[in-house]
């Protein structure tokens, strides 16, 4: 029963209405200066961006299984079972860690402020939380920003490919992308010609560390008794040496 | 315990710099080049002092010339990255003294504990510049996330830190005469450096694990699953290099005897931890099939080529006991392990992510000056308190030494 969101490209008009309702969500300004900024940004957490005569929408991915929340050392960032990635800036302390470890390049930093967060799409968790569709996907004129179950919008993703499989690439991007994101892209080229990454890993990259993290307790455990045991008989020697007299 | 040395130690480090313990070998160029030394440090802490400013007023955007889509810089990659790495001198030679019991090495303990305990310290200034929120420092410990690799580094580095201060506890009460307090230490002496041996694995290898989650953005040369592997043995391998090159700095600078033999035989064992390393970086870029990577004309072959010659030259030059017994030649094979370790936590930290984070980084000034400021108050401090403290042996055991001399070309004894 996650959330997600299904932005279809072949039906975007570039109107930027999505841009405007994020900006007020947040209470951010918005105006045709940053209107015209073609990235996210601290100040703008959603974009629209042009690519020949086709558009493409910036926003965080939500990822099903979010590195960001899993590198964070002080669990500022947490996956709800809704599907949003929620943020907590009271416990960040700004290592930046989810920036790095982000495959989007979606956290933005309030990099000039003396007391600075960072700033991401959550997908409207609290809109969404009381039962209300997205900001974005309610200003949407034209459908091409859906909020819904995400098991719902990638059947419907996929009805879309198959009735109009001239219209469309042919593959949903987020349906396995870094093991699953909940936000789904149709688009009518490649992605990577609509500013998708498609160079990112189809397993969940908390995996990557995890891998390593979960070796700890028994390096801690196998170290004690080694190092114990290698003192232990190291120290009988030095004891005997000595009773015999010996010098080492 | 840091102001009271320090206070104490700057007035002998005056009366000290006019009589150098050296003179007769050192008084024609130690006045002039002291005065020189001096100048460079002061401009150094003057412009870190600038730069401090500009953090404090200005944030992070005023200060360095990070990004959102490079949010990492010379402060995590050299400050942190690498202050942690030099540091580790500590823990290996304590595994060395007291745990394999090789007590041969006992007179340069105390100064590879003293080395980490600085370096530890003057981490986590590093990291007081670089979070976000400095004030929140202390948030891991109560809010916990251990699927954190930085959660498990802050936790490490915290306790070992501790545990660093307890290792050189046993000086400060050695000072003053205190013997209870370090019959107190003594006893839970052997659990303690166990711990501290343990911790330095965990973290030193995890400062590798945490450029795992990146593996679209670092370059192949660099991102490999055994990162954590190669993060620690090149910190021991680093660690024993720092050992050498701060013994042949404070003989210099106290004019005492170089434990040569000491550092010939600890060289020996360098050049082994290097080959090794070395060998399993072959064996690791064989089996990823990486090798394609260095025809290609980009500034990633160069530093990696970089890094590996800084290796390379040392490990062949440290297997001639010609080269190992020459306090010179031992000493320039030490600085480049060190600047080939350093070359490779900024190529991890910085340069290798560039081209996967499709933007360019170069340092603001004020990064670099905060960075050198922390190095030259690393050198300043040690300096005091070595001065103060009962920290080389060496002088007083002169005996031991000439023993010593006989040992190091004698394979048995070496081992």
């Amino acid at each position: 029963m996650s959330k997600a969101i299904l932005y279809d490209s072949t039906l975007c008009i570039g109107c930027k209405a999505c841009e405007g309702a994020c900006a007020e969500r947040w209470g951010l300004p918005y105006d045709d200066k940053i209107a015209a900024e073609e990235k996210i940004s601290a100040h703008k957490l959603t974009a629209i961006e042009t690519h020949g005569d086709k558009f493409s929408r910036r926003l965080c991915m939500n990822c099903v299984q979010p590195a960001c929340a899993s590198v964070c050392p002080v669990g500022a960032l947490q996956k709800t079972t809704l599907g949003p990635v929620v943020y907590d800036a009271d416990k960040c302390m700004g290592c930046r860690y989810c920036m790095q470890a982000c495959p989007f390049q979606v956290p933005s930093y309030e990099w000039s402020s003396r007391l600075p967060r960072m700033r991401k799409c959550d997908m409207c968790f609290e809109r969404q939380s009381q039962g209300k569709v997205t900001a974005c996907a309610e200003a949407c004129p034209v459908g091409a920003t859906k909020n819904g179950d995400r098991d719902a919008l990638i059947a419907e993703a996929q009805q879309r490919i198959a009735e109009k499989p001239d219209q469309y690439y042919g593959k949903i991007y987020g349906l396995k992308e870094v093991g699953g994101t909940s936000v789904l892209y149709l688009s009518a080229v490649p992605f990577e010609q609509i500013g998708l990454r498609t160079n990112v890993p189809l397993e969940p990259l908390p995996e990557t560390t995890w891998r390593v993290l979960e070796l700890v307790p028994d390096v801690v455990s196998t170290g004690s008794v080694l190092l114990g045991g290698i003192w232990w008989i190291t120290n009988r020697r030095a004891e005997v040496s000595k009773k015999e007299g010996k010098r080492r | 315990m840091t102001p009271q040395p320090e206070s104490n130690g700057t007035v002998r480090l005056a009366s000290n710099g006019t009589h150098p313990g050296g003179h007769a070998r050192a008084t024609k160029f130690k006045l002039p080049k002291i005065t020189v030394w001096r100048a460079i440090f002061a401009a150094i802490m003057l412009s870190g002092l600038y730069a401090t400013y500009l953090r404090v007023f200005y944030g992070l955007g005023g200060s360095t010339n990070l990004s959102d889509k490079f949010p990492w810089g010379i402060w995590i990659a050299f400050d942190v990255m690498c202050g942690v790495g030099l540091a580790a001198g500590g823990f290996t030679l304590v595994a060395i003294v007291h745990i394999f019991r090789i007590e041969r090495y006992k007179p340069i303990l105390r100064p590879a504990i003293l080395t980490a305990f600085l370096g530890y310290s003057l981490v986590v200034v590093g990291l007081l510049y670089d979070l976000g929120r400095p004030d929140r420092l202390w948030h891991p410990l109560v809010m916990w996330n251990p699927h954190s690799v930085m959660f498990e580094v802050a936790w490490c580095v915290t306790l070992y830190t501790t545990v660093l201060f307890l290792e050189f506890l046993p000086v400060v009460f050695e000072k003053f005469g205190m013997h209870k307090p370090q019959e107190w230490i003594h006893r839970i002496s052997v659990p303690l450096m166990i711990l501290g041996v343990l911790l330095s694995t965990l973290h030193q290898s995890s400062l590798g694990t945490l450029f795992l989650i990146v593996p679209e953005k670092l370059y192949p040369l660099w991102y490999t699953p055994i990162l954590p592997l190669l993060f620690y043995v090149s910190a021991i391998a680093v660690g024993l290099a720092m050992t050498i090159f701060e013994s042949w700095h404070s003989s210099r600078a106290f004019g005492r005897a170089l434990e040569l033999p000491l550092l010939a035989s600890l060289a020996r064992v360098l050049a082994v931890v290097l080959s090794v390393y070395l060998w399993v970086r072959f064996l690791d870029m064989s089996h990823r099939h990486v090798f394609g990577l260095l025809s290609q004309n980009r500034i990633e072959t160069w530093l990696f080529a970089l890094e590996i010659a800084l290796m390379v030259v040392p490990t062949v030059l440290l297997y001639q006991s010609s080269i190992r017994l020459r306090p010179g030649a031992l000493y320039a094979c030490a600085v480049m392990v060190v600047f080939g370790f350093i070359a490779n936590r900024l190529n991890v930290g910085t340069t290798g992510l560039e081209a996967g984070s499709g933007t360019h980084y170069i340092p603001k000034w004020s990064e670099v000056a905060v960075t050198l400021s922390i190095v030259a108050a690393g050198f300043a401090i040690f300096r005091m308190i070595a001065q103060y403290f009962p920290i080389f042996e060496a002088h007083t055991h002169e005996q031991a030494l000439a023993e010593m001399e006989e040992s190091e070309e004698d394979p048995v004894t070496v081992g």
